[in-house]
């Protein structure tokens, strides 16, 4: 069989790893026997006796590395070099060191094969990191909030030219192939994806469909921006696109705030031309809707995959159960308290409630007051609500202390990222406002597999006196029926 | 290729540490970014930075550009002899390492060597006479690095004294370094009494010609694979030389024996490299700047082609920007001292021989040479191995042919890359003796001294067109 040799002129590798070389290439299929050594007349002297050495590899000098192969072919000695090649390219898997890559750009030498960044820098940064992911082929999660539209426009632009995803700016939670990014809860994988330009109404989605026994092919956060006319939807129609082709996704759920006039008819567009049955939620409210909570929105879509419909309802306790409740808060309630008093850590369920209460997020006239915590005005320099309730215990103790609260409105958020105890974070200040005899309603947006547990959750709120009730949208409702009769 | 979207993502989490750990405890692949602001929060450098921005995709290729020729160049030494014929070096001219000198501005062992050099070269026969030569114009100074050479320290250099001819064969190009003098007092030190001028004269009569003869008889040693094989028996190859320099012997001396006619010239020899555990550092000098020079005036390229200290100003010079130099006042060298001496004896940080950080070795290699990083405070492996880590932040790509054993292999990192040191804030890290600051007394320690930042910044802002 021919002898084939390759030298390579000053190329100095230990014998250690020229032993390991020669492994490599006898494994090459078609490859009988090879070796690679350095080219001294020591080693030159002992390839000859072997068999080993052709012209080439007698001509070359102590400093350069001689690759010889017996092989059946000069295909397979090409084979067997590259292979050698590539076992002097490889990186040991011994793991990273101590030390954590302080770029984007490192972490990707260290990481080549990465495919999606997930960015929760400070807003005014937040850009800039997103621009070079995008440029090295990633997908972005944006949770970052404070990113300009005009940064958000061009980086969006940048992913379509790209085939790439911006999910964000402001993006709190996606499920990608079952993986929980951000605050997102633990639900089961299942056959509804979902398209959201909404955090917490993708969160609070998920987790009615499967407390209904559904599941999630995968939630595609947009960014709370993504539907408004200034950006026209640059991430829905691609979203709604991968999921449209996507085998595991037999339903699909589109959720948002309600979406520009120019946006809406594009979206009624791109719905029609789906291809799969589909839900859409836009809360306030939208022509496009059809359901009109969250959790109608969920429900509809399990209707649909199990060939059913979905009726909504206004409460799905039963009517006695709601009566109680109702006088129950009304008893030995002063008359100067009157109105419900929101203090949300999600924008998404915020919204829902306010409209619910005809009252907009962050009005504070006479009346009803829903206050979205997490929003960009309220997280500057400081931690998420859904981290942290310092500032939601603060914002509860001010509202019981206004001598027109009737009602404080809680939603307590669950999932991966949230804190480990919310709902304990929060006692304390519900205690005092239970004591002035505030009424106290909170819906819990989780499932039993979070972290958290919902149930573990959900008791320990009432036994502090807590109306939990089993959607936002409920505890909205109720809310606005105890105060109803006093204002 | 672009990753489909709707599939498990393998994740680098930029910001919030928690979002990577809950992502690690369910088992997903992800790197965890220690992100902070861009220019330590410093908002116009920030700014500048993202003015690169736009154009990163043709900086990357030219810096791809740059490093290939940075890592891949291949010197070989091919010639010993004065720089009067080597570098066409006229009488009456002085180099000094790193950027221009001022002579008022010039640090005490730095003017030193240069009066010692003219004595030595008999333009002057004492240091007033010299001094007054210098100051009246009719001796120059220039930087060895405009004259395709390197000097350690000091890094004086005239026309009589010898320098090693170090040949890049990938390119054609040249570059030059005179023989290292030894410890004890020695020139590059800005020791200059009659001893030093002795061993200057020696050099130049008796080593300098033997390695002359020996190298052209030869045929060239080739360099490249010579310090692969010394980096892996732990010399970074700025502060340890030692396997480089036996090494080295062991490739010289079957052709000195051969071509020396005296035998006492030759056991001469032989009893000056015996000891001489840095000899080695002027020839990686040599090499690691005829790999450089190369890599200089690639459009667009942010690398860093040299880097080099006067003992008053530490200089750079930036592929893409050519021949210009972008300086900063040179910081104080940290390490340990001789007996006897201590920090308020050193001098500023000084000499050429940060050449060798530029292409990769030195500092940023200080993982091959645990012993090395001693001279940073408790030393040891973990801190070699951070050094090296920390260094990799701010290089291009890992090295192809230097590798660092303790690593399984991986390359030194090389191609240090200006935007990269304005973002994190990393300064590249150099391997130096430390020089007496008082004139005629020579070496007292041995240490590491950081690039002022100052010199990156000035760089950018030429990058970004500001």
């Amino acid at each position: 069989m021919p002898i084939f040799n390759l030298v390579r002129r000053g190329a100095y590798h230990d014998s250690v790893t020229l032993m390991r070389l020669s492994r490599d290439m006898e494994a090459v299929p078609g490859v009988t026997r090879a070796a690679a050594m350095m080219g001294t007349p020591q080693n030159r002297a002992l390839l000859r006796d072997a068999g080993l050495l052709a012209a080439d590899g007698d001509a070359a000098g102590p400093t350069d590395l001689v690759m010889t192969v017996i092989a059946d072919d000069a295909h397979a000695a090409q084979l067997a070099w590259a292979a050698a090649d590539a076992a002097l390219a490889r990186r040991s898997d011994a793991g990273p060191t101590t030390t954590r890559p302080r770029s984007l750009t490192r972490a990707l030498d260290e990481f080549p094969d990465a495919t999606l960044a997930l960015i929760s820098v400070p807003g005014p940064y937040a850009a800039a990191e997103a621009t070079k992911a995008l440029h090295a082929g990633l997908h972005v999660m944006l949770f970052s909030d404070n990113v300009s539209l005009a940064d958000e426009i061009t980086l969006k632009r940048l992913a379509r030219e790209r085939h790439l995803f911006v999910m964000g700016p402001d993006c709190g939670t996606a499920i990608l192939g079952g993986v929980p990014l951000g605050f997102a809860n633990a639900v089961p994988r299942g056959r509804i994806g979902l398209a959201a330009a909404s955090g917490t109404g993708l969160q609070a989605v998920s987790c009615h469909l499967a407390a209904a026994g559904e599941g999630v092919s995968h939630a595609i956060g947009l960014g709370g921006r993504d539907l408004s006319d200034d950006v026209g939807g640059l991430m829905l129609e691609p979203a709604l696109a991968l999921l449209a082709a996507d085998p595991d996704t037999t339903v699909v759920c589109v959720l948002g705030k309600a979406p520009g006039p120019t946006t809406s008819k594009k979206i009624r567009g791109w719905l029609e031309r789906l291809g799969k049955p589909w839900v859409a939620h836009f809360t306030g409210d939208s022509d496009l809707n059809s359901a009109p909570t969250l959790e109608d929105a969920a429900l509809a879509a399990v209707a649909v995959a199990r060939g059913a419909r979905h009726t909504a309802r206004e409460f799905t306790l039963p009517e006695t159960e709601i009566a109680r409740v109702v006088a129950e808060a009304g008893a030995g309630l002063k008359a100067s308290r009157r109105f419900v008093r929101g203090v949300y850590a999600g924008g998404t369920l915020a919204q829902e409630a306010a409209a619910l209460l005809r009252v907009r997020v962050g009005d504070s006239g006479v009346g009803h007051h829903i206050t979205d915590l997490g929003d960009d005005a309220h997280t500057v320099g400081r931690p998420h609500p859904m981290i942290d309730g310092t500032v939601r215990r603060e914002w509860i103790t001010r509202e019981a202390e206004d001598p027109a609260t009737a009602v404080i409105l809680l939603d307590v958020v669950l999932g991966y990222g949230a804190h480990p105890d919310p709902a304990g974070e929060l006692l304390p200040a519900i205690a005092a406002a239970r004591t002035r005899g505030v009424t106290v309603i909170a819906s819990v947006c989780g499932t039993e597999t979070d972290p958290q547990g919902l149930s573990r959750q959900a008791d320990a709120l009432r036994r502090a006196g807590v109306v939990v009730m089993p959607s936002n949208a409920q505890a909205a409702r109720i809310a606005a029926r105890i105060t109803e009769k006093r204002s | 290729m672009t990753a489909p979207l709707l599939a498990a993502p393998r994740v680098v989490n930029v910001g919030l540490p928690l979002f990577a750990d809950e992502l690690a405890k369910i088992g997903v692949p992800v790197v965890g970014v220690d992100w902070r602001p861009p220019a330590g929060g410093d908002a116009r450098l920030a700014a500048l930075l993202a003015r690169l921005e736009p154009r990163r995709a043709e900086i990357a290729v030219a810096n791809q550009r740059a490093f290939d020729i940075l890592v891949n160049g291949e010197p070989v030494l091919v010639d010993c002899r004065p720089a009067r014929e080597a570098l066409e070096l006229p009488d009456r001219v002085v180099l000094h390492a790193g950027p221009p000198l001022d002579f008022h501005r010039a640090s005490p062992p730095m003017r030193a060597a240069i009066l010692c050099a003219i004595r030595y070269e008999g333009w002057a026969a004492n240091d007033d006479a010299a001094a007054e030569m210098v100051m009246s114009g009719a001796v120059k100074l220039d930087p060895c690095h405009h004259h395709r050479a390197v000097g350690p320290m000091a890094g004086v250099t005239t026309a009589s004294m010898p320098v090693f001819v170090v040949e890049n064969r990938a390119h054609g190009n040249r570059a030059h370094c005179t023989i290292n003098e030894g410890l004890g007092k020695v020139l590059r030190y800005g020791a200059n009494d009659a001893s030093v001028i002795a061993k200057l004269n020696w050099l130049a009569t008796e080593a300098g010609p033997l390695f002359g003869a020996a190298l052209r008889l030869s045929g060239g040693i080739e360099l490249r694979p010579l310090m692969a094989q010394a980096f892996r028996m732990g010399d970074e190859m700025h502060q340890r030389n030692v396997a480089a320099s036996s090494l080295f012997v062991r490739a010289v001396m079957p052709w000195i024996t051969r071509v020396a006619d005296r035998h006492h010239a030759v056991a001469r020899l032989a009893e000056f490299l015996a000891p001489h555990d840095q000899f080695f550092l002027n020839l990686a000098m040599a090499a690691s700047k005829s790999m450089a020079d190369p890599a200089n005036g690639i459009v667009g390229s942010t690398i860093v082609t040299t880097m080099a200290r006067n003992g008053t100003e530490f200089g750079i010079r930036v592929s893409g920007l050519g021949e210009r130099w972008f300086v900063a006042p040179v910081e104080m060298p940290v390490g340990l001292y001789f007996p006897g001496y201590g920090p308020e004896d050193a001098n500023p940080d000084l000499g050429d021989s940060a050449i060798t950080e530029t292409v990769g070795l030195g500092g940023g290699a200080m993982a091959v040479s645990p012993a090395v990083a001693r001279f940073l405070g408790a030393g040891g492996m973990a801190e070699a191995l951070a050094v090296t880590a920390e260094i990799r932040e701010i290089c291009h790509a890992d090295h192809p042919h230097f590798r660092i054993a303790t690593l399984d292999e991986r390359g030194t990192p090389a191609g240090i890359d200006v935007r990269a040191v304005v973002e994190t804030g990393i300064t590249p890290l150099i391997n130096t003796g430390i020089a007496s600051k008082v004139a005629g007394v020579g070496q007292v320690g041995a240490g590491v001294a950081r690039a002022p930042l100052g010199c990156f910044t000035k760089a950018l802002e030429a990058l970004a067109g500001a």
